[in-house]
Formats: C-alpha cells, structure tokens, sequence
C-alpha cells in the first residue's frame, strides 16, 4: 500500500536513506527515536492538536469553486491552507518540530527557506516558544522576497545569506547543514519539506498529514466520496505528500505539478543530495543543476524521496508547467474567485487549466498551499 | 601504464612503525597547477595524498574549499579528467579522492571503483557516506582493491566507533571538531578526544582532519593521533597564487614540525 511508514533505515522503495556525515547521525538516531517517542505519545499529541487549533486557526477550510468551475469545465474544490497563520501549509510541520525540539531540549532553531514561507513559520515558531532562531536564504531570494526577509526579522530571527552556487534555496539548504554540523549539540534543524536524511521526509510528511486528514473528512461531508483527483505543487513536495497522504488507500488520482525549470521527476534520473537518495536535476557527472523558475519556493534541484517512490510504483504522477501558464492561473484564481493564490500553488492550477479536457467532468482538489501577498511585487512587475 | 604507488595503510603503518607521524595533505583536483602541487607535496614529505573531486554542493567543506571547487567546476574539468590526469603522474605515494556521494553514484559505484584502480588511486572518501550507507559502494571498492576511508566524529557514540573503525580502510579519519571544513585559530579540545577514542578501539592508523590548520596544530594532535590531513591551509595557497612552491613549503614546515615532535 502506498504512503505507509518507511524502513527503518528510512527507505521508501529504493529512495530516501540518510546521506550526511558521520557528525549528524547521531542527532538524526535521537531524532528518530524522539519523533517515534512523542508521536506516540497522546500530551504529545494533544499539546500539537492544541497549537494547530487554536494558534495556526486549523482546520482549514475546503471551498467550492463556483466560478472558477464554470470557467474549467469540472468540479474544483479547494483546501484553503493558504488561510492558516503565516500564510502557507508550512506553519503544520513547524509547529510540530518545534514543539519536539522544545521536548529534545534544544535552544537553537536552524532552517532554509526558498520564497520565505518555511523561514518565516519557522522564526513564528521561535518566537512563540521563545527559542533562537537563524534562517538561510539565497542572495537571489533575499532580493525577491524581500517581504518576508523583513516579516522573519521583525519576529526576532537572524536572516543569513547563502551566497553560494545557485544563491537559492539549494545553496540555502548547504548552509544550514553547515551551520547544523557546527552547532548540533543545542540546535535543531527546523527542516521545511519532505526532503533530508531520515526520519525528516517521514516525519514531515507526519507532521502535514493533518491536510490531507481533513480534506478527505470535508470532501465525504460535501460529496459523500472522496474526489477523483488531488492535486498539489511539488517543490520538496512537504504540501503534496500532506494532502496525498489522506487519499493513498482511495480510487483519487494523485497529481503533482512541478515547475518545467525544476522538474526532478520528469528528467527521472536518481541521485543522492541532502541526506537521501531521489530523483535529482544534475549534469551527466553528478553535479547537481540550478532549477529555475518563477516561484522561489519550487526552485529546487530535488524532490522528496516519497514522490520519486510514488511515481516510481504509478501511484501518483508528476507534470510540468511554464513561468507563463503559472502566471495566467495566478490572475486566473484572483478574478474569479476572490483568491490570490502563492505562485507555487499557482503551478497545480496551471496544469488543472492545461488539462481542462482530460478532467471534464471530474472533482478535482487542490491543495492550495499558500496566499500569494508575499507574490504581489514580484507579479505587479511581471504585469505592469 | 599506472604508476605503481602501493596502500595508503602501507605507507601510514611504514610511517608509524618508523616512529613517525603521517601527514596527508588535501589538495584540489582540477585547480590550475594541482598536478605540480602534488608532486611539491609528496617530495616535501607526504605520506599519502587526498586529490579533491570537486562536487557542486559540498555540505561538510567551509568557504575557501568551496571556493576552489567553483572555480574548478567553472573550467569544465570532470572527474574523469582528473582521473585521467592522475593515471600518468610520476608520484610515488599513494593517493585518495575525496569527494561527495553523488560524483560516485552518478558515476556508477562499480564503475567508478575500477576507475579509481585504473588510475593508481588507493583510496576513497566519501564524507556525506556513513556507515549505515556504506555497503554498496563498499563492497564495490573492496571488490576493486580501493580503501574507503570512513569518518569518526566528536559526536559518534561508543557503540558505532568500534563498528566504523573495523569497517574503515586505510586509516580512521578523526573528525577534530564539529563543523566543517575550514582554518581555525586553536586546535579544538575535541580533537585529542575524537583521537584518543579511536586510538582505543582500533589498531588502524587514526589521523585527524577538520580544524587542523597549521605546523604547531599539527604536531599538537599528534601528540596522540597517528597523524593529520591538512586541506583548507593548503587550499588557501592555492587560491592565494602561491602556486606549488607555497604547497611544498607549508608542506614541509608541517613536516618539519611533525618530526621535530
């Protein structure tokens, strides 16, 4: 059955594994065993549900679209994680690794961040809980996003530049495992996909499980059937995998849609980068290649070790879209239904609208993983 | 015809049973001048060498080795070229890649293996493979006659030291302190330790690296390692312009150093 626990070598299939050095395995055995410990444990739980609810504004809600529908040609529903705290689904995974690192007795929080949505949840977290908090962002991001450079100073953290390589969010992942190897004794690396050495892809796609728990309950209460298919961005894939994981065991087909200057699946060919063995965007001699695309938060070389499983065994499948089909769903979802979508979600309609045809007639579910304010200056350029 | 230039653990134990300390130095594969800076460092005194295959996002190396990989990577040198550049070279210790997991996967594990052999190279080092990730591409270099130098951290817990010593060839390479690769002012506390706990469970040659920067670090941690990898101190003169006169002499100094005690 698809989506079930990995090994616990943290396989899925042949993908995933925990490729890092020999300083990190200890702190990614005691994560594992911590993660294992409390996810299990119902205060644990109870503390998380808590948080999620009352802090995050969870659930999140699942709207009909009654005009974008129209325009399409089918049933398109929704999930509104765009209308959590801080914006995006990144705040679920946060939470929960903040609150294990506060049960680990960390004092520190480490993270990457592409578009900012992962830095900012993450610097949110720090405050709330009171825990030092330093972000890693490309120089290139640092200057698109340069909103929410300022929304995760303004909470207290430290915002670092990666001026390496691409000056994205891979390079931005290479200084916080640098940082990581320097400081594990009294930091945790808040992790922002489904990415890493084991557990982080499991344990992430725990902690965002909780998406995909409640679209599955929302879509039985507003069709009496779960959907025909779900479909999600896929950077990493932390907002995929979520949402996925409630329709596994169901007929719904599952759609991911990765930018085409950044489509690790598509190319199809394995690699090992950042703790785990996936699909990976490289030349013929290993080295990894620059993703390019118009979101900063889907530029990313790799995939989630979950996903290359996924499409590996046909249970989910992957597409591509361009800048320009992206930017016409992003102005496509604002004029008809009152929603500006983040450029990443953007990417998932972008596809729904290209394959209008394939999916007449259907329900489809969007996990609409974030808002797109953090967008509105880089898109009030691009549209004049 | 390769150049015949024997194990790596050979030539350590040769150096130890001599009453001597090893030295290994890391130079950059690829960089303008490095097939002159290796043969300055064997004849200044080196045990082994490790040759850096440049990887584009190298996690466990600091700025200035960064720094040498892009301007390498920049030039459009492969690791086959640096393979082939090293086959032929009239060096006479042995040598070691050092490079990340995914040049070797992309590479084919067995493929790359054999082409270590073909090329007179005796050793791997693949950091960001732990023992747990080991098997496959060790059983591919064991197959080859390559040894796979595996790491030892500050961090590594009591139960997997014994377990990486007995599977590391070569030598136990000793973490000396937690971060990574990089010039450090003092020789980290840690460092001692990290030797001083391989030195207990394995007979194997123990050399730090990470953090071991100079003459006086060097002799410093060898006090109680068998030796030291030198890498970012000797990149700095490479990346400086120093060339491989100033790889010879750092070299030597630190030789120099080692033998004095």
């Amino acid at each position: 059955m698809a989506m079930t626990d990995p090994t616990p070598e943290g396989r899925f299939g042949r993908f995933g594994g925990r490729f890092v050095p020999e300083t990190l395995i200890p702190a990614c055995e005691e994560l594992d065993k911590s993660f294992r410990h409390y996810w299990a444990d119902a205060d644990f739980r109870k503390e998380l549900h808590d948080l999620l609810t009352d802090y995050a504004g969870r659930p999140s809600p699942l709207t009909e679209c009654r005009r974008l529908s129209e325009e399409l040609g089918y049933r398109v529903l929704l999930k509104r994680e765009d209308l959590n705290h801080t914006g995006s689904h990144k705040i679920n995974n946060v939470l929960g690794q903040t609150l294990l690192a506060q049960r680990m007795g960390k004092k520190r929080l480490v993270a990457e961040t592409g578009a900012g949505q992962h830095g900012v949840a993450t610097a949110t977290a720090a405050a709330l809980f009171g825990m030092e908090c330093v972000v890693y962002m490309g120089e290139v991001d640092v200057e698109r996003q340069a909103l929410n450079v300022f929304r995760m100073r303004l909470l207290g953290a430290e915002v670092r530049t990666a001026y390496s390589g691409s000056r994205t969010l891979k390079d931005a992942v290479n200084e916080a495992m640098r940082d990581w190897v320097a400081t594990v004794e009294d930091s945790h690396y808040c992790l922002g996909s489904v990415m890493g050495p084991h557990p982080y892809p499991w344990m992430v796609r725990e902690f965002h499980r909780v998406i995909g728990n409640e679209a599955r309950a929302q879509c039985r209460a507003l069709l009496g059937a779960d959907p025909d298919v779900v479909t999600a961005c896929v950077g990493g894939g932390s907002n995929a995998v979520g949402i996925f994981s409630g329709f596994a065991d169901t007929d719904a087909e599952l759609v991911g849609v990765e930018p085409a200057g950044g489509a690790a699946v598509d190319r199809g060919i394995p690699g090992v980068l950042h703790g785990s063995e996936s699909y990976l965007m490289q030349d013929e001699f290993g080295q990894v290649l620059e993703a390019e695309s118009i979101s900063a938060g889907l530029d990313y070389p790799g995939i989630g070790p979950e996903h290359a499983h996924l499409a590996d065994i046909g249970r989910a499948r992957y597409e591509k879209v361009t800048d320009d089909e992206v930017i016409a769903a992003f102005q496509l979802l604002s004029r008809t239904e009152g929603i500006i979508p983040a450029l990443e979600p953007a990417h998932a309609l972008a596809w729904m609208s290209r394959a209008r045809d394939e999916l007449a007639g259907k329900t489809v579910l969007l996990n609409l993983s974030g808002r797109g304010d953090k967008d509105a200056v880089q898109m009030m350029e691009i549209l004049g | 015809m390769t150049v015949e230039r024997g194990s790596i653990e050979a030539a350590l134990r040769a150096r130890i049973d001599g009453g001597g300390k090893c030295l290994v130095p890391y130079i950059t594969g690829g960089f303008e001048g490095y097939l002159d800076a290796i043969r300055a460092a064997a004849h200044a005194g080196a045990d082994a060498i490790e040759i850096g295959v440049p990887f584009s996002d190298p996690v466990m190396d600091g700025p200035v080795i960064q720094k040498a990989n892009e301007l390498v990577l920049a030039t459009g040198v492969t690791p086959q070229s640096i393979l082939d550049d090293v086959r032929d070279l009239d060096v006479h210790v042995p040598m070691a890649v050092m490079t990340y997991y995914n040049i070797a996967y992309r590479f084919g594990l067995e493929r790359f293996a054999k082409s270590l052999h073909a090329s007179g190279i005796a050793g791997a080092i693949l950091p960001d493979m732990p023992l747990d990730e080991a098997g496959p591409w060790a059983e591919a270099a064991d197959a080859s006659g390559v040894e796979t130098v595996l790491l030892a951290a500050p961090t590594t817990t009591d139960e997997r030291l014994p377990r990486i010593c007995e599977r590391s060839r070569g030598f136990v390479y000793a973490v000396g302190l937690l971060g990574v690769t990089g010039l450090r002012d003092d020789l980290a506390d840690s460092a001692t330790v990290i030797a001083a706990r391989c030195k207990e469970v394995t007979d194997k040659p123990v050399l730090v690296g990470v953090g071991v920067s100079t003459a006086g670090q060097a002799a410093q941690v060898s006090q109680v390692a068998d030796g030291c990898v030198v890498g970012t101190a000797i990149v700095r003169r490479l990346l400086d312009g120093g060339g491989p006169e100033a790889v010879g002499e750092l070299v030597a100094e630190i030789r120099a150093a080692l033998d004095a005690g």
